[in-house]
C-alpha cells in the first residue's frame, strides 16, 4: 500500500455536459474532484464539452441525456476514439443512465432504432415495453460487484432512476447490485448496473456518487492505485452524506414502492 | 354561505350550461369545506361534464396565452396589468397559477362576461389549449430542463410546441384575425418552435441558460453562442431570427431605433426580460390585424408604463416582516430559475447578506433532486446559508461539495429566525441586508407553505 502523495495529480473529465447533462451527473465528477482534493491529491476537473477533442483522463465521468444528443455523443466518441483508448490504458469510466447504455454495444433512441456504442462493456439495451422507470432505486450489491478491499464490500446503493431501457449483461461483464426497490437495469433478472475492469455502469441518479461516497472511493482508489496495489484513501467526514442516506432509505421504506412491501400488498387485495 | 346565484349567459349550449352549473356549485362546496380554492376541482368537473367547454367558453373572447419553463406567472400577471385599462371591464386570467385547462375553464367562469383572457398554460398543454381558444397572441418566453421525472425533456417539448405552432397556419373552423406569435429569439428551443409559425414578433429578451440548448433541434449540429446574444448552428443554417425588439442592459430597442426603459417595480434582469414581451405583446392584442385597419390601440410606452408599479406577483419579490426584519420571498423552481435569482441577489444585496434555501420534492416541485447538483451554489459563498425544507439534506450534500458552510434547520419559519440572527450579528451596521432583509428562497411548494406561514 502506498499514499497519494502532494505531487501526484489526477484529471477528472465530465464527458460532453452539453449534451448528457441533463440529469445532475455532471455532480459526480466535482464529488470526485472534492473527495480527491480533501485528501490532499492534485486535481484537475475538466468540463468536456462536445466539438472539441476529448481530454486525456484518469476517470472519465458520462452522464445521462435526452435521445437526440446521446446519439450525437455516442457518434463522435465512436469518431474519435479517445476515451476507448483511455478505458484501453486503464483510464477509469464511469457511465449513468443514457451515459450507461452508450458504454455498451448498442442502445435505443426513443422509437427504439438501435444505435451503436462504445463496446467499452459487454452490455445491450433495448427499449423496455412497460412504463418509464422513475423513482428511487435501492440496489444491494452482488458477492460479483467491485470492492475497495476484500473486506470493504459496497453498502447498498441509492438514488433515483429515470429510464425506459432494458439492459442485458453479457459474460464478459457482472451485474453491480441486486434491485431491493426500483428497476434498474430491467432485464426480469433484478439486477442493477454493470462493471467490469475499471468501468462501471448504472442507472442511479442523485448524482450516484454524491449518494453513495464509497462507490465514489471504489473509483477514486482505482484511479489512483500504482503498480505497487491499491492506495489507502484516509476517511473523510461524511456526516451529511450519512444523514441523506439514511433519510432516504427511511423515505422509500415508507413510500412503500420497496419490493417486499409491494408483496404483501398483494395478498391484501 | 349561500350556494352561488350567477347564471351563465343564454348564449351557452345547454351541455355547457350544466357544466357551467357544476363547476360553479363544486368551487361552491370546496370553499364551503375549506378545501382551497377550488378552482381546479370545479374546472375538472366542468370539463368532464362537457370537454368542449373551453372551446364554448372562449368563442368570442380575445385570448392571449403566456407559456414558458421560467416567468409565466409573473409574464401573465404583467399582461394583465397592461391590458386591464381596456374596455373597463375585468380580464379572465388564472392568476392564482392553476395552468391546465381546468384552472383556465375556472378563470374564464369566474370573469363571465369579460371580453379578455390573459391565461398561463402550462408547457404540455399549450397545443391544446391553443386548438380551444383560438389565441390573438401566444407569448413563448424559454424552455429549459424542469421537473424531469414528471415533465417531458426540453427537446421533447419544443416538438410539441412545434406542431403547435404549425396548427395556427390551418386552424379548424375558425375565422377572424390569425394568431401572433411573440417569442423569444434569444432561446433556441423556443426560435425552433416559433418558425413554424405563420406570423411572429421576436423580442431579444436574454437568456441566462444555454446548457440545454446545445444540440441543434433540426440537424443533430452544435448551437454556438457569440458575445452578443448571437447564435447559430454549426451544422445548418437555423440562427437567431432578426429581432423586432431586443434588450440592451436595462433598454428595449424596437427595430425602428426607439429606446424604452424598463424600469420596472420588480426586480432583476429576468422581470425585465418579461416586462419586455409583454411591452411587445400586449399591443398585438389591441390590434384587429385587419390590412390597413388602424393598427394597435395601445402603444409599447404605455404598457411599460402600465406595469412599471407591479411591485409583487403572488407573494414573490414582495418582502414579510418577521420579528422587525424584512424577509423577501423568492421562488426559482429549476436551474435556469436559480442561475436567475442569484443575480437577482448579486444586484440587490450585499455580498454577505444572509439567505435562507428551503427545497422540497413533492410531485409539484418533481421527485428528484439531482437538478440541484446543476445549481452553481458556489456563487453563494460568502453569505450566511441556512438549509430547510422537506430535502435539507439533499441541500446541505450538495452545498458541502460546493464548499459553501451551511446550518440545517428542519423547520423553515426557525431556518428564518436563524438567518435573522446570524445576519443581526454579522453586518457591520449590525442589519442584514442592504435594508436591513434577508432573502428567502424555496422552490414551488417549499415556498408556497412558508408563504402561507409567515
Ligand atoms: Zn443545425
Amino acid at each position: 500500500m502506498s499514499n497519494p502523495g502532494a505531487d501526484s495529480s489526477l484529471t477528472i473529465a465530465v464527458v460532453y455536459p452539453d449534451l448528457l447533462g441533463t440529469y445532475g451527473d455532471g455532480g459526480n465528477g466535482l464529488v470526485l474532484a472534492r473527495r480527491a482534493s480533501w485528501r490532499g491529491v492534485g486535481v484537475r476537473l475538466v468540463q468536456a464539452n462536445s466539438g472539441r477533442p476529448l481530454p486525456t483522463a484518469d476517470i472519465y465521468c458520462i452522464g445521462g441525456g435526452e435521445d437526440g444528443p446521446g446519439i450525437t455523443a455516442a457518434k463522435a466518441l465512436r469518431a474519435e476514439g479517445t476515451l476507448q483508448r483511455a478505458a484501453d490504458n486503464g483510464a477509469v469510466v464511469l457511465g449513468v443512465c443514457a451515459g450507461f447504455q452508450l458504454l455498451g454495444h448498442s442502445f435505443p433512441d426513443s422509437a427504439d432504432r438501435s444505435h451503436a456504442g462504445l463496446e467499452l462493456l459487454d452490455v445491450t439495451t433495448h427499449k423496455g415495453t412497460g412504463r418509464r422507470a422513475v423513482g428511487d432505486l435501492v440496489a444491494v450489491p452482488t458477492p460479483s460487484a467491485p470492492r475497495r478491499a476484500a473486506d470493504q464490500p459496497l453498502p447498498p446503493l441509492i438514488g433515483f432512476e429515470n429510464h425506459s431501457g432494458v439492459t442485458t449483461v453479457g459474460p464478459e461483464a457482472r451485474p453491480v447490485a441486486q434491485v431491493v426497490t426500483g428497476v434498474g437495469n430491467g432485464g426480469g433478472d433484478g439486477t442493477e448496473g454493470a462493471w467490469s475492469g475499471r468501468v462501471f455502469g448504472t442507472y442511479l441518479h442523485g448524482p450516484v456518487l454524491a449518494r453513495n461516497t464509497s462507490l465514489a472511493d471504489l473509483l477514486l482508489g482505482w484511479a489512483l492505485s500504482t503498480s505497487d496495489g491499491p492506495v489507502a484513501l484516509e476517511p473523510l467526514d461524511d456526516t451529511d452524506e450519512l444523514a441523506l442516506r439514511g433519510e432516504r432509505m427511511a423515505a422509500v421504506e415508507r413510500s412503500g414502492r420497496s419490493r417486499v412491501v409491494r408483496w404483501f400488498r398483494g395478498l391484501r387485495p | 354561505m349561500t350556494a352561488p346565484t350567477s347564471s351563465p349567459p343564454q348564449v351557452l349550449p345547454a351541455r355547457a350550461s350544466v357544466a357551467v352549473k357544476a363547476l360553479q356549485l363544486s368551487n361552491w362546496l370546496s370553499r364551503a369545506l375549506g378545501r382551497g380554492s377550488g378552482t381546479v376541482a370545479g374546472g375538472r368537473v366542468g370539463l368532464a361534464l362537457d370537454p368542449a367547454l373551453l372551446a364554448t367558453l372562449a368563442n368570442g373572447r380575445r385570448v392571449a396565452l403566456v407559456s414558458g419553463t421560467n416567468g409565466k406567472t409573473t409574464t401573465t400577471r404583467m399582461l394583465v396589468a397592461a391590458l386591464s385599462d381596456e374596455g373597463g371591464q375585468p380580464i379572465a386570467s388564472n392568476d392564482t397559477g392553476a395552468n391546465m385547462p381546468a384552472g383556465h375553464v375556472a378563470a374564464m367562469v369566474e370573469s363571465f362576461g369579460s371580453p379578455t383572457a390573459v391565461l398561463e398554460v402550462d408547457e404540455g398543454y399549450l397545443g391544446r389549449v391553443i386548438e380551444d381558444t383560438h389565441p390573438r397572441v401566444v407569448v413563448l418566453l424559454n424552455l429549459s430542463r424542469d421537473q424531469l421525472d414528471r415533465i417531458s425533456e426540453v427537446r421533447m417539448l419544443a416538438e410539441r410546441w412545434r406542431a403547435a405552432m404549425d396548427g395556427l397556419r390551418s386552424p379548424s373552423g375558425r375565422t377572424g384575425p390569425g394568431t401572433v406569435v411573440v417569442a423569444n429569439a434569444d432561446d433556441p428551443m423556443v426560435a425552433w418552435a416559433a418558425l413554424a409559425a405563420p406570423e411572429v414578433r421576436w423580442v431579444g429578451a436574454g437568456q441566462v441558460w444555454h446548457n440545454d440548448a446545445v444540440g441543434c433541434p433540426a440537424c443533430g449540429g452544435r448551437i454556438v453562442f457569440g458575445d452578443q446574444g448571437s447564435w447559430a448552428c454549426d451544422g445548418c443554417d437555423f440562427a437567431r431570427p432578426p429581432c423586432d425588439a431586443w434588450i440592451e442592459g436595462s433598454v428595449l430597442v424596437t427595430a425602428d431605433g426607439s429606446r424604452h426603459s424598463l424600469a420596472i417595480g420588480l426586480p432583476g434582469q429576468f422581470n425585465r426580460a418579461n416586462a419586455a414581451m409583454v411591452a411587445v405583446a400586449a399591443p398585438c392584442m389591441t390590434d384587429d390585424g385587419a390590412p390597413g385597419g388602424p393598427g394597435p390601440r395601445l402603444s409599447l410606452p404605455a404598457v411599460l408604463d402600465r406595469i412599471a408599479t407591479l411591485d409583487q406577483v403572488q407573494g414573490r419579490f414582495a418582502s414579510s416582516m418577521r420579528n422587525g426584519h424584512p424577509v423577501r420571498l423568492l421562488l426559482a423552481k429549476n436551474p435556469a430559475g436559480w442561475v436567475a435569482i442569484f443575480d437577482l441577489l448579486d444586484e440587490s444585496r450585499p455580498p454577505d447578506s444572509p439567505v435562507v434555501l428551503s427545497i422540497n420534492a413533492r410531485i409539484a416541485d418533481g421527485l428528484d433532486t439531482s437538478w440541484l447538483w446543476d445549481v452553481p451554489f458556489d456563487r453563494l459563498a460568502g453569505r450566511s446559508v441556512t438549509a430547510t425544507g422537506d430535502r435539507r439534506l439533499d441541500l446541505a450534500v450538495r452545498l458541502h461539495y460546493a464548499e459553501v458552510p451551511c446550518k440545517v434547520v428542519p423547520d423553515p419559519l426557525a431556518a428564518v429566525d436563524r438567518a435573522i440572527d446570524m445576519g443581526s450579528r454579522g453586518g457591520v451596521d449590525s442589519v442584514p441586508g442592504a435594508d436591513g432583509g434577508i432573502d428567502f428562497l424555496g422552490n414551488y411548494t417549499a415556498f408556497a407553505d412558508f408563504r402561507k406561514r409567515i
